[in-house]
């Protein structure tokens, strides 16, 4: 490891003082389950570590009844998992959470951190994509409010500037009609990169007709992505299995794998196929039982 | 069978405790004042011809206090641990540095200039035999019993076994099949990665702390490899985070020592994990095509082998026992197995519990299934009517002792996870033996009795799986006192008395020998002073319950205690027991293995349902430690079987770290059903090796279950999701 000054502010005014004066040179720290591999294998040389767990604002954890949830950049994942609203408000934010990594791991990682490192295949992406997440940003000339699908620019690139950090995700209540499910494929059971992962939610209305449909897909170009094709097929229309084959099958289509140590672009294209169904099937199920 | 008090008992585990709570020291917890941190420049390419090595800019960096490069090794050293003209593998290394701290050394290798001449990549078996492949190493004649070959190739040695005549046997077969199976590279997986720290003082001696599993053995290598006399080295062994055969400090030891010779102060080395994934001595991938006939009766006529074990870039002199282990399970009129290692540029291969055996029993197990549906009979009958006893002989020319193969097929068919049906689609059960003959060795003890009459044990060899505890039973077995009264010290080359490498699973049968006949003499020499001191002849007398009675008068006694106070204080001088077993004979072990596994047809994801692992360890002397070994065992083998892989591209490792080199975690894998089954063997107490032969057949029963649950047969490891889907999708299209 290299050396690097080391800071822990308690206010985000500091926080964002020490990035204006370090330039590009800092880097921030909240679980640190990424960022002290990369330390550690000198992937990355910051001269400033800034560790912002100490931030009031960005361990904020709130449900605000019917406007949404403020989950907070550098609350742990296990902090997230036992808040008691998640999983009936936020049920396919739950599934993402509870797969990443391991319990140990949990217990570090952040949602914020895992955005921020914006892996393609990140666990996180496709549920908060699918919620319509919104990435609060603070930097030197204010807050500004982005929806997170704007958030990824690339892989390991986000939309946030050198000076600026994330504050916290807002994530709207979703309808409570609304039906979703997140699937993410990996070799191992723990401990793993999802080769493919994929996150749907869907409003039906009577009858089983679709009226809203969002599903978004990771792993499988350079962003965690929306499936608006797919989306299109299944809003306005009956949610049957021939519908859920036609939304799957555009699904795929809209991926862009690439092939690399974990799949090859065939196989990930291929189970965007799979998984996009089983998560849509999941839902007609879902909204079958009472 | 004889009642004991310790022994058949699961005690616990002594170092244990230390272990869980991070008390226990490893090498790499080591700080001694002066100490350097030496790290290791590696080769980015497979293979090319270093045109230019200047260490100069590095050697002038501040804090830099050694540099060494091929020029500093004696050739004895060999080239596999540092290139000279020509870099063979991908991370050989190149060049090593000493310096005040880490990160210091580090810095000074991005300070050597190298030029490398890239030079064409031979990267898999099959094709490095080809006679138009380009070399290796001009001067690799193929070794064989024949003799050496007179042009140069890839082939380092070629062995082949004859028995009966093949061409009969196939003609009287009435179901014969050929395939041929491929098994990957895998690492050991040990925890703690490669380590060591280097001393030299003043007069030129040698001391070496190492994470190693054969401190003697080390030695004796490291001995040979720089030209010291043994009396100029001291090896402390320290505790040890993971073996399996991947710990014989080479890697690293020879390096070690000389910067520290050149720099004059101690120097630690300790390998990243990714260093370890990529320099370490991994299991050899292999190719091997199997040809078996059978009667219509289900009577195995002729076997026909080929067997291709990639060596890497360095071949070993030995034959893999996997061209002798597969097939010695049955009875075969009529064998040919030809036998090949081939080197390549990949890393050198090295010993992976029971090396060689897995692969060998992946291809021919899988093939005994192939060849029971042909014949539309059952797995397990098909294997009862074929399988070795006593009298039989090996490939090898061992004639068979008494072995619990006949047993173990008999527990299997009684168990309940096999006799249970299994119901569900694309679900599976396969059934899979491996057989293994163990190490030799010979190894020493020393029993001391302490003056309050208690014992302390002094042993050489390393413990990897428990063996202190075990020992300590036998010493509180054999000499009637509690096992808090016996201390056990596993001593240096320095202090201890020889002991063979803990490898071979030798361990408790060799040295657990060495301390029963050290408990032997211990106690005869007790027998010979209270003998004495009851003015009576030693046939008069025995020894029980910590003291020396007259037979068949308890009443007349001397106690240990007064024996052992007595033993400091008197002419007589202290009481030692010692102990030595030289080459046991070999006490084959047999595993049968029923796995139940259930696939996704549509991801090809394979999920182990049950696994049950039955084994014949002659007796059980801590069966808690057995079982463990066996379970350890079966985990390893279902991540070289489902995921662990090498990915080279251009010889260069492409996933060298644990997120993407896959080995399973404990979600991975349901609890592990173990059912010990006892048949003695010669060895004191009737112990069999227990810690590789649970390994040899895991890989065959995971691909016989893969095929039950889908019908596709897996030939080539790993079997990942993507592998599966991709055969399942073959087989639809047809």
């Amino acid at each position: 490891m290299n050396p690097f000054e080391y800071r822990r502010p308690k206010t985000l005014r500091e926080t964002l003082r020490l990035l204006a004066a370090a330039k590009d040179g800092a880097k921030l720290l909240a679980g640190g389950t990424d960022l002290l591999i990369q330390l550690k294998e000198r992937r990355t040389l910051p001269s400033l570590v800034v560790d912002i767990k100490a931030i009031p604002e960005l361990q904020r954890l709130e449900h605000v009844s019917q406007r949404g949830l403020h989950l907070g950049a550098a609350v742990s994942l296990n902090r997230v998992l036992d808040y008691p609203l998640l999983a009936q408000h936020f049920p396919i934010l739950a599934q993402a959470c509870v797969q990443l990594g391991s319990l140990q791991i949990r217990s570090r990682a952040s949602v914020g951190g895992n955005l921020c490192n914006a892996s393609p295949a990140a666990s996180t992406a496709p549920s908060l994509l699918c919620l319509k997440a919104q990435a609060v940003i603070a930097g030197p000339g204010g807050r500004r409010r982005i929806l997170l699908e704007d958030f990824f620019q690339g892989p390991n690139q986000t939309a946030l500037g050198k000076d600026e950090l994330l504050v916290e995700v807002f994530v709207p209540t979703p309808s409570p009609s609304s039906r979703g499910c997140y699937l993410q494929l990996t070799q191992r059971q723990e401990m793993d990169i999802p080769m493919v992962n994929v996150a749907c939610l869907l409003t039906l209305g009577r009858g089983g007709r679709c009226q809203q449909a969002r599903v978004a897909l990771g792993a499988v170009a350079p962003t965690p992505i929306r499936a608006r094709r797919a989306e299109a097929l299944l809003e306005g229309h009956a949610l049957n299995s021939q519908a859920i084959q036609e939304a799957a099958e555009a699904a795929a289509k809209e991926s862009s794998p690439i092939d690399d140590v974990r799949a090859s672009a065939e196989y990930r294209r291929e189970m965007v196929k799979v998984l996009t169904r089983r998560a849509l099937q999941s839902c007609l199920e879902e909204a079958a039982s009472p | 069978m004889t009642e004991y008090s310790f022994l058949g008992k699961s005690l616990p585990r002594l170092d244990a405790a230390g272990k869980l709570t991070g008390k226990a020291q490893y090498v790499a917890d080591l700080n001694i004042p002066g100490m350097l941190h030496g790290v290791i420049l590696r080769s980015p390419y497979a293979h090319a011809r270093i045109r230019r090595l200047d260490v100069s800019k590095a050697c002038a960096l501040p804090g830099v206090v050694a540099v060494i490069t091929a020029a500093d090794i004696p050739a004895s050293a060999g080239r596999a641990i540092m290139a000279e003209d020509k870099v063979l593998y991908g991370s050989h290394p190149v060049a090593a540095v000493a310096a005040v701290t880490r990160e210091i050394a580090e810095a000074a290798l991005g300070c050597i200039e190298v030029e490398y001449e890239p030079l064409p990549v031979v990267s898999d078996g099959v094709e490095a035999m080809k006679p138009d492949a380009p070399l290796l190493h001009p001067n690799l004649y193929t070794e064989s019993m024949t003799g050496k070959a007179s042009t140069p190739s890839n082939i380092a040695n070629f062995t082949e076994f004859r028995r009966g005549d093949v061409e009969a046997g196939f003609a009287q077969a009435a179901v014969v099949r050929e395939d041929t199976y491929r098994t990957q590279m895998i690492h050991h997986g040990y925890l703690e990665p490669q380590a060591c720290v280097a001393q030299v003082d003043s007069g030129g001696k040698v001391t070496i702390w190492a994470s190693v599993q054969g401190a003697f053995t080390f030695r004796e290598q490291l001995g040979a490899s720089l030209g010291l006399p043994l009396s100029r080295i001291r090896v402390v062994p320290m505790e040890v985070g993971g073996g399996f055969g991947g710990k014989n400090g080479m890697l690293l030891g020879p390096l070690c020592v000389l910067l520290a010779q050149k720099a004059g102060r101690p120097v630690r080395m300790v390998m990243t994990r990714e260093e370890d994934l990529r320099m370490a001595r991994p299991a050899p991938p292999t190719t091997i095509t199997v040809k078996l006939g059978a009667t219509r009766e289900g009577l195995l006529t002729a076997a026909e082998v080929t067997m291709v074990y990639e060596a890497g870039a360095f071949a070993s002199p030995l034959p893999p026992s996997g061209f002798v282990t597969g097939l010695s399970p049955y009875c075969l009129p009529n064998v040919k197995v030809n036998g090949y290692v081939v080197v390549v540029n990949k890393p050198p291969v090295g010993a992976l519990r029971a090396p060689g055996a897995p692969q060998a029993a992946f291809a021919v197990e899988c093939q005994m299934d192939q060849m029971a549906e042909a014949l539309g009979m059952d797995p397990l009958q098909f294997r009862f009517k074929n399988i070795v006893t006593q009298g039989d002989r090996a490939l090898n020319d061992l004639t068979y002792a008494r072995i619990g193969f006949q047993e173990v097929l008999e527990k299997v068919a009684q168990h309940p996870n096999w006799v249970r049906p299994l119901e569900g689609k694309y679900r599976g059960r396969g059934l899979a033996c491996g057989m293994w003959f163990g190490g030799v060795g010979s190894s020493a003890a020393t029993l001391n009795i302490n003056a309050d009459g208690t014992f302390a044990l002094l042993v050489g060899s390393v413990d990897l799986t428990g063996t202190r505890t075990i020992f300590v039973q036998i010493v509180a077995e054999e000499l009637g006192v509690s096992p808090d009264e016996v201390s056990v010290v596993m001593g240096d080359t320095d202090t201890a008395p020889y002991a063979d490498i803990a490898a071979g699973s030798r361990t408790t049968r060799q040295m657990g020998a060495a301390v029963q006949q050290a408990c032997h003499d211990a106690k005869a020499e007790l027998i010979r002073r209270g003998a004495a001191s009851l003015g009576v002849a030693e046939g008069e007398v025995e020894y029980r319950d910590r003291r020396v009675q007259m037979k068949g008068h308890p009443e007349k006694f001397v106690s240990l205690r007064d024996l052992a106070r007595a033993s400091i204080s008197t002419a007589a001088g202290p009481i030692v027991g010692r102990g030595a077993s030289t080459r046991p004979s070999p006490a084959p072990s047999l595993a049968a293995h029923v796995v139940d596994v259930e696939v996704d047809p549509e991801t090809g994801k394979v999920t182990v349902l049950s696994y049950t692992a039955v084994q014949d360890v002659g007796f059980a002397i801590n069966p808690t430690m057995v079982e463990g070994q066996i379970q350890g065992a079966v985990a390893m083998g279902a991540g070289w079987a489902l995921s662990e892989d090498y990915i080279f591209e251009d010889g260069i490792l492409q996933n060298a770290s644990l997120m993407d080199y896959h080995q399973p975690t404990a979600a991975d894998l349901p609890m592990i059903d173990t059912a010990i089954v006892e048949v003695p063997s010669d060895n004191p107490y009737g112990v069999r090796g227990v810690g590789e032969p649970p390994i040899v057949p895991s890989l065959a029963a995971i691909a016989n279950a893969i095929h039950k649950a889908t019908g596709v047969r897996m030939s080539k490891l790993p079997m990942t999701s993507e592998a599966v889907w991709r055969a399942i999708r073959a087989q639809a299209k047809g």
